[in-house]
């Protein structure tokens, strides 16, 4: 399990790793942390024939809040989320710091990006998840020029993204999230990739005697090929309720009644359907206990 | 063979000047080229951890890095962790708990824990289990690395408590003094 | 570490025996310093791989290499062609209407029958160059339809694995058959039935397996570093397959990183980098990668059981009748062959219950998957599953609670000459269980399951209770009609002239801690300081022989043998200074490094002075003496040996929403004779439940139906973290062994055998309200949340 060959190219600065990957084309593959990419290259699965290390550029490793939203660079670590503080990651979003946990482990969040993970695009990913369920902005640089993509547009299938081959993501931009959100995910071991993971952001009435729920936001990941926002439960939130079990339930069950999950080795389609309305609910209770 | 690189790795607080192809992991520099074998590859994939290492003092997987991504680091491995024939507190700790018994894995969750400690001097035993999760170990069955990893942070805790007291006392004496 | 752990330990009769001594492994495998096979460097090493059969099961047409010789860094390819070495035949001595023999070639030649067999052998430079020429091979096959299940391979007409084998099956034996045994069935008031099936998995030692070999011109000797359990069987069969004088082979093992059986076989590929080594007179060393270790090493535990059991009204049991499938996959290991799975159920499956009329059919088959090795526990796991099972069944059918039913019928009288035609020395079977009960009992846990289930929660309690042959010597094994048969050890004990003692020992340790236990067990026989001796292991040079380490036998049969050794070293020295101190060896005693007259203790001489006289001042020697202090010892057993026991206890908690299985609370009440080491014997209880519950709950591998294997990596294998694996609470029971020098019994796959039984037990005990039944494993979340769906 040793990679194939391939040519170092050391980027010193976003616009040199954008002429790098226009000269070098569809051969070449960018490496961030390289968490997901090497051991695809050490299974030779993924063989590029010039990798473009971005990792020595600088600036591209904050965490920036304004209040309204949260500006991470693409080089951030998931550990440096992991441990950032609420002066650092500004109020609100610590959903975003509380769902690091779930990512794989400690020594793999030391090394992992932000950047890195939205362009891998796996369909379980944190990340991933995170920026269908609050409408994050991603940012890509190329040699036309800097862009923003909303997430909704940014995941195409497995693995593949919006992203041009010349371009790569210099940041990423979050909304606050709704005082109360959570993230769940179900494996069989500890940080595996998630079977089906389940996040939610609900707008609740905290003025209203019993806590009202006025809507809110269901992103799914493992029952599609990207991660999703599911309309159907989300409606169920719009229609608004009293925030307890029954209303969760019933947005769970809208939930795992629209989706159309697969089936494979982790999971059948009903084992994923039964998975989306346990996390769906838990996640619901989990937000508005905090 | 393909093009080779140049390139300078400082392990264990030395610093070596190499040629090697890009391709070459950190583990596999680690191990082959400098001789340093105490970092074990046990899966190649990054799930088994058995070649944890420290990079900047964080516990990283070393075959998920190549080496030419490690220059200008700082790589710290098992092989640091001992003063000649003197194991540190952490390798005591395994040693006392029969935390490790075919050692193949020891390597690996030893540095995992020392980096992780060193950020989390007061973790809870429910963090520091969390945290052994991210390593495979065959033999023990992990509540023997669990104990000696939570053994060697008490440990650590209480003689910086010790610490901090014989300072404090030190300061109110030399207060004493002063006033008088 | 519970309260009994001390307290119930015998006093020791020396200073080491049954203490916790530190293990003197531990400082350099600590520090980095140890020495795995992939850690050995040598100059100019070589590093090869293998060109692997991508389809399960056909003929290979053409593989052209020439390609893979133009790779930069690439040295030499090899197919079996270019080779010529002998294959390895694994044989019984049965007839062939009870086992069929099949070879196993070291490179296929035409024939694939899994899909990772190698085909070719690349060396180069380096290991990456090794795999780019790997990938330069080209290899064109005839497909044939592969057999990837036991069911599809017992099939009339099923396409044939081996030839010779013309109904797949490998092994067929009809055995005991107590006569009676149809009437008691029908007439038995109470008949119940458990069908299971169990995954097939990998002992995943957590190093690979790996060689380097080297010719040496000046020993004439290939010389060949592998990660074994067993050295000398390695250099018998290597040396006939490359046809050399054995003396020609020396098989060194360095530090190992587990094996669990996996390695207590001869493979293939260490023979293949061994004859590629000797063509090139160069260093050839080979890791096996973990895709490969997954893929195409050996795996285990694919059982089928269809099993009944007849009872009375007392819930007395009056008769079992089982019929068991092994699916070994597409070769016989060696030496143990593909009859080790079916052998060890049919012949031990009674276990610990008093079973009046036996009978099974256990039968050995071969598909195109991945060959099968002994795993630690070997059919135990599985037997005492389905043995567990049935007593579960029939406690419900009799309407009496589980744990008495069990009382009832298990072994109190000892030794118990069984049905199975196996006499059981003496164990706590009965204390163990009940000792166990109470704990549970005691620490709340049957409360907590009457108010979860009053609070809607699915929590269960189960047991397991079983017992595990340890003292398998040459009798055990030829009556199992093995032809090549294992089962003795033989030790050389030797001191030098400074009065360290160097033992050397042919079991291997690969994490069992023998360099610290049988320097306990010589120690207190020598009375000497343990850091005077060293235990040499895992070299056939200097290791007259012994046959490794499987099967719990190390301290057994190994151990016995060191003690013994250093019993005829001690009474060699009593003999020496009795000539030097004027008086009969019967009148001097050894104390503390020293051999002192009985009746003038000041009077004595040290080792070192005594040693001294043995090998620099040989004409001192008394005349009836040879100079030197070296002698050797063997040990042997050829009665049935002797039977460590257990009861495990689990209680789980069933998650609705997931199906996940969480396990609250593991308590284990072994007996293992005298614990040599107490803290190596809960060691090796933790790691080996670690294991049963692994198999339990997580792991398998699975083929689809072109018999491409479903794990090729730790993300589908999945081995379970500490997240998963429960603290657990070992409680110590202690009926010494009659048989072994030491009164130890072994214990190394005690945690291993009784946990899957334990944990199933456990998870049916929550879905009893459900009415829903589980027995095969692994049991995945998704089964449980489907029963719990069910039943809601």
């Amino acid at each position: 399990m040793k990679p194939a060959a391939f040519t170092y190219h050391r980027a010193r600065d976003v616009a040199g790793a954008i002429r790098l990957l226009a000269e070098l084309g569809d051969e070449a593959k960018i490496i961030a942390g390289g968490q997901s990419l090497v051991a695809m290259m050490n299974y030779r699965l993924a063989r590029p024939a010039h990798l473009v290390d971005i990792g020595r550029i600088g600036g591209l490793d904050h965490l920036r809040g304004d209040g309204s939203t949260l500006r991470i660079g693409a080089l951030t670590t998931h550990h440096a989320v992991e441990v950032a503080t609420d002066a650092w990651l500004g109020r609100g979003f610590t959903l975003l710091r509380d769902a690091m946990a779930w990512v794989g482990h400690l020594p793999i969040r030391t090394r992992g990006t932000v950047g890195g993970s939205l362009a891998h695009a796996d369909a379980t990913a944190e990340w991933c998840l995170l920026a269908v369920l609050l409408d994050a902005e991603i940012v890509a640089s190329g040699p036309r020029g800097t862009r923003t993509i909303a997430a909704g547009d940014f995941f195409h299938g497995f693995y593949t993204t919006a992203l041009a081959a010349d371009e790569m993501i210099t940041e990423v931009v979050f909304p606050r999230p709704a005082p109360h959100s959570a993230l769940l995910e179900f494996a069989e071991r500890r940080g595996d990739f998630a079977i089906v993971s389940a996040a939610v952001d609900l707008d609740v009435d905290e003025h209203r005697a019993g806590r009202a729920v006025r809507g809110g936001r269901v992103a799914l990941g493992g029952v599609a090929p990207v991660p999703v926002r599911v309309p159907e439960a989300e409606a169920v939130l719009a229609e608004g309720g009293q925030a307890g079990p029954d209303l969760f339930r019933r947005c769970a069950a809208a939930a795992a009644a629209a989706i159309d999950p697969p089936g494979d080795g982790n999971g059948s389609a009903d084992y994923r359907r039964a998975l989306t309305q346990t996390l769906i609910e838990d996640a619901c209770a989990k937000a508005v206990s905090r | 063979m393909t093009d080779r690189q140049l390139i300078t790795l400082r392990v264990n607080g030395e610093p070596y000047e190499l040629v090697i192809e890009p391709r070459r992991t950190l583990a596999d520099t680690l191990r082959q080229d400098l001789g340093l074998t105490g970092t074990h590859l046990g899966c190649e994939h990054g799930i088994c951890g058995a070649c944890t290492v420290l990079v900047d003092g964080a516990p990283a997987r070393a075959c998920l890095m190549f080496a030419v991504q490690a220059e200008d680091r700082d790589i710290r491995t098992v092989e640091s962790l001992a003063d000649g024939d003197e194991l540190s507190d952490l390798q005591r700790a395994f040693s006392a708990h029969h935390a490790l018994q075919c050692g193949f894995c020891t390597p690996g969750f030893l540095m995992l824990a020392e980096g992780f400690l060193a950020e989390r001097p007061e973790a809870t035993r429910e963090e520091i289990r969390e945290l052994v999760s991210s390593n495979l170990c065959r033999c023990t069955g992990y509540q023997p690395i669990v104990d000696a990893v939570e053994d060697c942070a008490r440990r650590r805790q209480a003689s910086r408590r010790e610490h901090d007291r014989a300072a404090c006392g030190e300061a109110e004496r030399s207060g004493h003094a002063a006033g008088a | 570490m519970s309260a009994h752990t001390t307290e119930s330990r015998h006093a020791p009769a020396g200073r080491y025996v049954g203490a916790s001594v530190p293990r003197r492994e531990d400082p350099r495998l600590l520090t980095g310093r140890g020495r795995f096979v992939d850690d050995i460097r040598i100059p100019g090493l070589l590093h090869a791989q293998f060109v692997r059969s991508r389809v399960a099961s056909g003929v290979v047409t053409s593989i052209d290499l020439s390609a893979v010789l133009d790779v930069p860094g690439v040295v030499a390819a090899y197919t079996a062609a270019d080779l010529d070495v002998i294959g390895i035949t694994a044989v019984l001595d049965r007839p062939r209407t009870q086992f069929v023999p099949t070879e196993m070639p070291i490179l296929a030649r035409d024939r694939v029958r899994f899909a990772g067999e190698p085909l070719a052998i690349v060396i180069a430079e380096d290991p990456y160059a090794a795999e780019d020429g790997v990938e330069a091979a080209a290899v064109t096959y005839q497909v044939h339809t592969p057999v990837t299940s036991a069911e599809q391979a017992l099939e009339p007409g099923a396409p044939l694995v081996h030839d010779e084998a013309a109904d797949n099956v490998l092994l067929d034996v009809s055995m005991f058959a107590t006569e009676g045994i149809d009437e008691v069935f029908a007439e038995a008031p109470c008949v119940v039935r458990v069908r299971t099936r169990t995954g097939r998995q990998n002992a995943v030692p957590l190093e690979t397996r790996g060689a380097v070999a080297d010719w040496d011109d000046r020993d004439a000797q290939l010389v060949v570093r592998t990660c074994t359990q067993v050295p000398h069987q390695v250099r018998t069969v290597m040396a006939r397959s490359l046809r050399l004088d054995e003396r020609a082979v020396r098989v060194i093992t360095p530090d190992m990183g587990g094996g669990f059986g996996q390695k207590c076989v001869v493979g293939r590929e260490e023979i293949a980098v061994a004859a590629a080594a000797l063509r090139l007179r160069r260093p050839v060393k080979w890791i096996e990668d973990r895709k490969d270790a997954l893929t195409a090493s050996f795996l285990a535990r694919e059982q089928r059981y269809d099993a009944r059991a007849a009872f009375d009204r007392d819930g007395r049991i009056l008769a079992l009748d089982a019929d068991i499938v092994c699916d070994m996959g597409a070769y016989s290991c060696y030496p143990f062959t593909a009859a080790v799975e079916p052998l060890m159920a049919s012949a031990e499956m009674p276990g610990v219950y008093r079973v009046p009329a036996y009978r099974v059919r256990g039968r050995a088959v071969t598909t195109n998957k991945a060959p099968s090795a002994p795993y630690r526990g070997v059919s135990r796991p599985q037997y005492v599953m389905v043995m567990e099972r049935l007593f579960e069944r029939a406690a419900r059918e009799l309407k009496v609670d589980a744990v008495e039913l069990r009382r009832r019928n298990l072994i109190t009288e000892f030794p118990y000459s069984g049905v199975n035609n196996i006499t059981y020395d003496a164990g706590s079977y009965l204390d163990s269980l009940n000792l166990c009960e109470q704990v549970l009992k005691d620490e709340g846990w049957y409360d907590l399951k009457a108010a979860a289930a009053a609070g809607g929660r699915h929590v269960g309690i189960g047991y397991s209770c079983f017992n595990e042959r340890t003292g398998y010597g040459s009798g055990a094994f030829a009556q199992r009609k093995m032809s090549v048969v294992p089962g003795f050890d033989m030790t050389e004990a030797r001191m030098d002239t400074t009065g360290s003692v160097t033992i050397t020992t042919g079991t291997l340790s690969h994490g069992q801690s023998h360099e610290t236990t049988l320097a306990q067990i010589a120690a207190d026989e020598l009375k000497l300081d343990i850091s005077k001796i060293k235990i040499v292991q895992g070299d056939t040079d200097r290791v007259i022989y012994g046959w490794g380490t499987f099967a719990s036998r190390s301290v057994v049969v190994g151990g016995s043998a060191v003690r013994l050794a250093a019993v005829k070293l001690a009474e060699k020295l009593r003999m020496l200074a009795a000539g030097l101190l004027d008086t009969t060896p019967d009148d001097v005693e050894l104390d503390d490094g020293r051999v002192r007259r009985r009746d003038d203790p000041g009077r004595g001489l040290g080792y070192a002075e005594l040693a001294d006289i043995a090998y620099l001042k040989a004409h001192l020697v008394p005349k009836d003496l040879e100079p030197g202090l070296s002698v050797t010892a063997t040990f042997d057993v050829f009665t049935d040996g002797t039977f460590g026991n257990a009861t495990h206890g689990a209680v789980v908690e069933l998650h609705k929403g997931t199906g996940r299985v969480e396990i609250l609370r593991y308590v284990c009440v072994e007996d293992c004779g005298v614990a040599i080491n107490p803290m190596v014997v809960e060691g090796q209880c933790r790691g080996g439940i670690a294991q049963g519950i692994a198999g339990a709950l997580f792991e398998q591998v699975t083929y689809d139906e072109q018999g491409e294997p479903s794990a090729t990596g730790f993300l589908d294998y999945k081995v379970p973290t500490a997240s998963e694996i429960p603290d657990v609470a070992i409680h110590h029971l202690e009926t010494p062994s009659a048989l072994t020098e030491s009164g130890a019994k072994g214990v190394g796959e005690g945690g291993t055998i009784g946990a899957p039984a334990a944990v199933l037990n456990a998870v049916n005990d929550a879905l009893a309200p459900t009415g829903v039944e589980l027995n095969d494993t692994p049991i995945t979340p998704e089964t449980v949340q489907r029963a719990l769906e069910q039943a809601s």
